[in-house]
């Protein structure tokens, strides 16, 4: 199958092209790009006029809720709204139930998602047995069966020794450890940012160091073993300088923010809006504006939706009892989109920290559209407005902070190995 | 932000669920109005018709007497029906969600929810689910509100200073956990009190409480010097040894009010307690039971507030 897409407006963030031109997909990848493309016979033809034509996003944080949790998302739900957010490749996190500590699961959530035909999908192997932090899993044999990397998801490793055994042991094998950075101890019983509305609100405290102290001791491990970390989620200023002093070190670090957390903040917890409890939890202004600036200038590598569909009976409560988490994967563009907006990167800019900079991070090919990259490709509108609401999202999950808010940019195509798998009704 | 869920249209009181965001001139009402109620609780018959023919439905997700015997008392002063529901002990502990156990009760036709939790926030909850004409009130939510506590010790300094301009106000202990402190705070800012004092260890007080517009003491002979009102919280069981403090006896040493401790407080200053008390680990039996103490005051005005409180909310 050969696809042409004309007169769109190509932007390659990899190579910072942003230019209107023609893109021939053929065998699944990107076959050529203007001049070659335009004259090539296709059996489909798309026009693009009017519509950006990127690479797919690379989502490294989405919850599928498979295993285990079926009653807030299932696979078939999360992949049309991946596809439907122009998300064609996505990692998601171990913490399913059982978690993903075992080929066997990792395997067949492989085989349920390919069968689906929707975005790609690379689990991410749990780090100990049942994220339990005291016995190492078989990484090997969950690489094997196609872990990308090895994370604790929101279940922090709280005996060092563990934590520090299990860096070694992955960086043994070259495998990379991704992890939240936040002190189980430190971070006990909190639901919010320790600060003035926590205060005000009578919530209890999660304080900023409980995210250094934890970066702290990873940064120290990481240092020891040699092991290649991926810090996800990070909330603070403080993290964010932790973070720039360990790379320039040299060492193998690299780290995400959600896509959540450059654009809101405790502040937004507003009358105890529990669409706004999240994990990590929002934390000030001045934090927000370091994350967005951070992420702007590459010290924070990308953005990711950490999708988390929660059900209604698990958010409609008082806000320390609602479960965290807020739908990502449908709101990841337009929320990347409105950041890049407000720090004027231009395009290929805005679209690099969830295209071709996550793709580095995953160790794939694809986020950029040379020829012979996957043909992972959406089309979107970058002046369609929308308005967040539970009937606009496929997600199972309805859970947003954004929900009422007008959003701009919308997919309406989106193509993964060079078929179509989604086109806006 | 969206509008302050408490006020209607008019930006009259709908919902009594936190002191901070209303205005002066309500909280002034409220005070007033409990003023002409203090008449009603002191005559041979106690009974006014305002609230004849409705519902007041007293949710309690977490076990109290006092609190809710005295919204009781004020809702019987006014006539009203009164259902008490002790949830904690019932619906919720067989799974039943807060809403669910609402909407239940709105089938009955209830009128005003009166709704203690655990949970800091849950009366916003509540009140964001309940039909236009009824009405939440607040009894207490985790460490965040306690507004008729606040609005009693409100009426309280009034009742006994007259005026809030010239105070200087000590709000003593475990301001970490208190919605009683935090509900008092806001009310003695809001009302234009000069100066609001915390006193406690570092433990024990929120993370950026001068934010709330107070001076933070850790001293208390330095945090009472010059004081006009002296309040003590309460020191829950749990909190008297662990990470927070070593022992009942060594709090009491550093932050019980003692005869002592007090004269250095102004020669005319109250002393109040939202109780239960502590006797020996936040006061001393010589103080609560002493001149300088108006304890026993505060639950008496209680009843005239609270009253108060559901006459307007169910007036508007």
């Amino acid at each position: 199958m050969r696809i042409l897409i004309k007169h769109g407006r190509i932007v390659d963030p990899a190579s910072g092209r942003d230019a209107t031109g023609d893109l021939l997909l053929a065998d699944g990848r990107i076959a050529a790009l203007d001049g070659e493309a335009s004259g090539a016979s296709a059996e489909r033809v798309i026009d693009a006029r009017g519509l950006v034509v990127a690479p797919g996003l690379i989502d490294l944080s989405a919850r599928l809720r498979e295993p285990g949790f079926e009653y807030k998302a299932t696979l078939e739900s999360e992949m049309e709204a991946a596809v439907a957010g122009g998300v064609t490749s996505l990692a998601c996190p171990p913490d399913t139930d059982p978690p993903l500590d075992e080929p066997g699961l990792v395997d067949m959530l492989r085989r349920r998602a390919k069968a689906l035909q929707r975005a790609r999908v690379y689990p991410i192997g749990a780090l100990t047995v049942r994220l339990e932090g005291e016995r190492l899993t078989e990484m090997a044999e969950l690489a094997a069966a196609g872990c990308v990397a090895f994370s604790q998801a929101n279940v922090a490793v709280t005996d060092t020794q563990v934590l520090w055994r299990a860096l070694q042991y992955a960086a043994t094998f070259g495998y990379p450890v991704w992890l939240r950075a936040e002190d189980r101890w430190l971070a006990r019983g909190g639901v919010a940012h320790d600060g003035e509305v926590a205060t005000r609100l009578g919530l209890a405290g999660i304080p900023v160091f409980a995210e250094t102290v934890a970066l702290a001791t990873l940064i120290e491990l990481v240092r020891s073993t040699g092991a290649r970390l991926h810090v996800c989620r990070l909330s603070s200023a403080a993290g964010v300088e932790l973070m720039r002093a360990a790379r320039a070190e040299g060492l193998p670090v690299s780290c995400d923010v959600g896509i959540h957390h450059v654009h809101l903040s405790d502040m937004d917890l507003g009358y105890f809006d529990a669409q706004c409890r999240l994990e990590p939890p929002l934390r000030s202004r001045r934090d927000r504006e370091a994350l967005a600036q951070a992420l702007a200038e590459g010290a924070i590598d990308c953005a990711v939706s950490d999708h988390s569909p929660v059900d209604d009976d698990h958010k409609q409560l008082p806000f320390a009892e609602a479960e965290p988490g807020a739908t990502g994967l449908e709101l990841l563009l337009p929320l990347a989109l409105k950041w890049g907006a407000e720090r004027k990167l231009g395009l290929a800019r805005t679209l690099a920290r969830v295209t071709c900079e996550p793709a580095r991070i995953l160790g794939v090919a694809a986020g950029r559209l040379a020829p012979g990259a996957p043909g992972d490709v959406m089309l979107f509108d970058p002046e369609a407005a929308f308005r967040v609401a539970p009937e606009a999202l496929r997600s199972q999950g309805k859970n947003s902070p954004f929900l009422g808010y007008e959003l701009t940019g919308c997919v309406r195509a989106t193509l993964v190995a060079g078929k179509v798998v989604y086109e806006q009704p | 932000m969206p509008r302050n869920p408490q006020l209607n249209a008019d930006g009259k009181l709908q919902h009594l669920l936190s002191i901070e965001g209303l205005p002066r001139e309500i909280l002034t009402q409220i005070l007033d109005t409990a003023e002409s109620f203090v008449g009603v609780t002191e005559r041979e018959v106690k009974k006014v018709p305002l609230l004849r023919g409705k519902s007041v439905f007293n949710l309690f997700f977490e076990g109290s007497t006092r609190t809710r015997t005295t919204f009781e008392i004020a809702a019987k002063r006014l006539s009203a029906d009164v259902i008490n529901l002790n949830i904690a002990a019932s619906s919720t502990s067989k799974g039943e969600s807060l809403l669910d156990t609402v909407a239940n009760l709105s089938a009955m036709q209830a009128d005003i929810f009166v709704v203690r939790h655990g949970s800091s926030g849950a009366p916003y909850l509540v009140a964001r689910h309940v039909k236009p004409h009824e009405h939440v009130i607040n009894a207490g939510d985790g460490r965040h509100a306690h507004p008729t506590q606040g609005l009693l010790d409100l009426f309280t300094i009034r009742h006994y200073k007259k005026d809030f301009g010239g105070l200087t106000v000590a709000v003593v202990g475990d301001v970490l956990h208190s919605r009683v402190a935090r509900s008092l705070i806001h009310g003695l800012t809001t009302l234009g009190t000069p100066e609001v004092r915390v006193i406690g260890p570092q433990t024990l007080l929120p993370a950026g409480v001068e934010a709330l517009g107070v001076r933070v003491f850790h001293d208390m002979s330095a945090g009472l010097r010059g004081a006009d009102v002296v309040v003590m919280l309460r020191l829950q069981n749990e909190r008297m040894t662990g990470a927070l403090l070593p022992s009942a006896q060594e709090y009491f040493m550093k932050y019980g009010l003692s005869a002592e401790k007090l004269a250095l407080a102004k020669a005319d200053a109250i002393v109040m307690h939202p109780g239960p008390m502590n006797r020996g680990v936040e006061i001393d039996s010589s103080v609560a039971d002493g001149p300088h103490s108006v304890i026993l005051p505060q639950v008496t005005f209680g009843i005239a507030v609270r009253m108060a409180v559901m006459s307007i909310v169910a007036g508007n």
